[in-house]
């Protein structure tokens, strides 16, 4: 309700609800629980029938493992797993921020600058378009440090929604409100500050949610290429490893923490995304009717 | 602190703010956007332009803010160029979603540069004359079409600029809130002495608030009649049912319908 409403509306005496109403509400009620219920009760299934088909079918464990074994190897490895995670989330985490500081600076300055909009963009382009997968080798065959080399493909997978996204979103200012601004004298340095990057915020964000899957992406696709690199290994190298020695469990347990850790990134911007826009973007805002 | 009015001559005697002289706007080489146009401002001055849409009535405004060059003529602001101390009301409130309604009524002093708590209470005091200082921390999103319209009004008036540019501020409301609009608009200038430009295709609203209405005809944009109307403000309702009113009503009207025949 908005806040001239509330003013308006003098407190009901008593709440009366009609039929639909009270229809309205009882299945809003449902739906709350339903949203968490549902999914759960799919998942519980699916692990069930999984369980089900590998005992049923006597299939060997290096075939396919179920549930359970996949559980105990994930606890059972957990020191190397563990470390493996690290290795592949700090990639990510600083693929993600090197995103950010580049896709957001390319942006403000190809809006500060249409000649050096006009000369890389096709560029950036490019590198969006080219399989990190093809550049990859390349890029260890020149780069010596790992962890750069891991890096930097990571970053060319991740920073283009950054840059695309908050483009738009800086030049999606309100026309009137540039015009204002020009009237009022202001510089460029202000426009930029007080019109072109709060507009640009809900776009950025939008970026940096893809990107931060993206950035994960990047850097599991990173290491498989890279390779055996033994020490300060990630995630993705301890599937390569675990495949060669046939301990399928492993991989499926190294599996499980990559999703999991897709999934803690995307909900953690998310929410990011709602603390920075919940007092006056429309994504973030309640249907008031 | 309540902005002190400024002292209010009778029309002729005012210090004049600028003058338009034989301007002229043409787009791509080809399209006559504004022919001729001359134009004295003075202060205190609350003038209409009033005409069918394509006329040229925004193109004037954009000219007059310097968003644009004319193509010919000349725009002479007296002790020089206005170098943003000027105020300017768009059809729609545009404010900005993300901040509050005191931060958009504060934007024109950030620009220059002044710290929030150092004008507050001049952002108040307006808040207070367009009947919003409840809402001074609200959002955008929280406020009717017609409370957004006064914020927008309250960040045109707040730094009392030499001149005010109102573009069909009101054309996308409804009548009701129209009128209110309207009368407070009068009060504003009442209390605050500002020097008005407005902008509408309505000829009760130019007849209302103005002491002049130029009627602009189109293609090419040019002003065909220029109205003086000599009523005494404040004007109320009783303004808006006498003889006078409807006279004067009467002629606009007039003067429209020949700036369509002719463009027909």
């Amino acid at each position: 309700m908005s806040m001239t409403d509330r003013l308006a509306t003098a407190p009901a005496p008593e709440a009366v609800f009609d039929a639909e109403e009270a229809r309205r509400a009882r299945m809003a009620r449902i739906e709350r629980v339903a949203k968490w219920v549902l999914p759960v009760l799919v998942l519980a299934v699916g692990l069930w029938l999984w369980d089900r088909v590998v005992v049923w079918n006597e299939i060997p464990k290096y075939i396919l493992p179920g549930p359970g074994l996949v559980l105990e190897t994930l606890i059972k490895d957990w020191p190397i797993l563990f470390d493996a995670l690290l290795v592949t989330l700090q990639i990510t985490l600083m693929a993600l921020a090197v995103a950010v500081i580049g896709g957001v600076g390319l942006a403000v300055l190809f809006t500060q600058s249409r000649w050096a909009e006009m000369s890389f963009y096709p560029y950036a382009v490019i590198l969006q378009v080219t399989p990190v997968v093809s550049i990859a080798p390349l890029i260890f065959i020149y780069v010596d440090n790992r962890t750069v080399g891991l890096l930097l493909c990571a970053w060319l997978v991740a920073f283009f929604p950054i840059l695309s996204n908050t483009t738009l979103g800086l030049k999606s200012a309100d026309h009137n409100l540039t015009d204002l601004m020009k009237i009022y004298r202001a510089s460029r340095w202000q426009r930029l500050r007080y019109l072109q990057l709060p507009s640009a915020l809900p776009f950025f964000l939008g970026g940096l949610r893809i990107a931060g899957g993206l950035s994960l992406i990047g850097a599991v696709v990173a290491e498989y290429v890279a390779g055996t690199g033994g020490i300060g290994s990630g995630l993705a190298f301890r599937i390569l490893e675990a495949g060669y020695r046939l301990n399928i469990p492993r991989m499926f347990a190294a599996l499980l923490l990559i999703a999991l850790t897709g999934v803690v990134i995307f909900a953690g911007l998310s929410f990011l995304s709602h603390l920075a826009l919940r007092k006056w973007h429309e994504s973030a805002l309640k249907r008031e009717t | 602190m309540t902005p002190a009015p400024r002292p209010l001559l009778p029309l002729g005697k005012r210090a004049r703010v600028l003058e338009m002289q034989g301007v002229d706007k043409t787009f791509n080489g080809a399209v006559m956007a504004l022919r001729k146009m001359s134009l004295t401002v003075n202060e205190g001055d609350f003038i209409s332009l009033l005409g069918p849409s394509g006329c040229g009535k925004s193109t004037a405004l954009r000219l007059i803010s310097g968003l644009m060059p004319p193509t010919a003529g000349r725009i002479v602001w007296e002790g020089g160029e206005h170098a943003g101390d000027l105020g300017m009301v768009f059809q729609e409130p545009t404010l900005m979603p993300w901040a509050t309604v005191a931060q958009n009524v504060w934007l024109p002093f950030r620009l220059r540069g002044t710290a929030f708590k150092v004008v507050e209470g001049q952002i108040m005091d307006m808040l207070a004359l367009v009947g919003l200082e409840r809402f001074a921390g609200a959002y955008p999103r929280e406020l009717s079409g017609g409370m957004k319209m006064r914020v927008s009004i309250a960040r045109a008036m707040v730094t009392q600029p030499r001149l005010i540019l109102m573009d069909e501020p009101f054309a996308a409301l409804d009548e009701i809130t129209r009128q209110k609009l309207n009368n407070d608009l009068l009060a504003l200038k009442a209390r605050i002495g500002c020097t008005v430009i407005f902008v509408t295709h309505s000829v009760f609203e130019s007849v209302f608030l103005s002491d002049r209405v130029l009627v602009m005809a189109a293609r090419p944009g040019r002003v065909i009649r220029e109205l003086t109307i000599d009523a005494p403000y404040p004007r109320d309702m009783v303004f808006r049912t006498s003889p006078a009113y409807a006279a004067a009503c009467r002629e606009a009207s007039d003067a429209l319908v020949e700036a369509m025949g002719e463009a027909a």
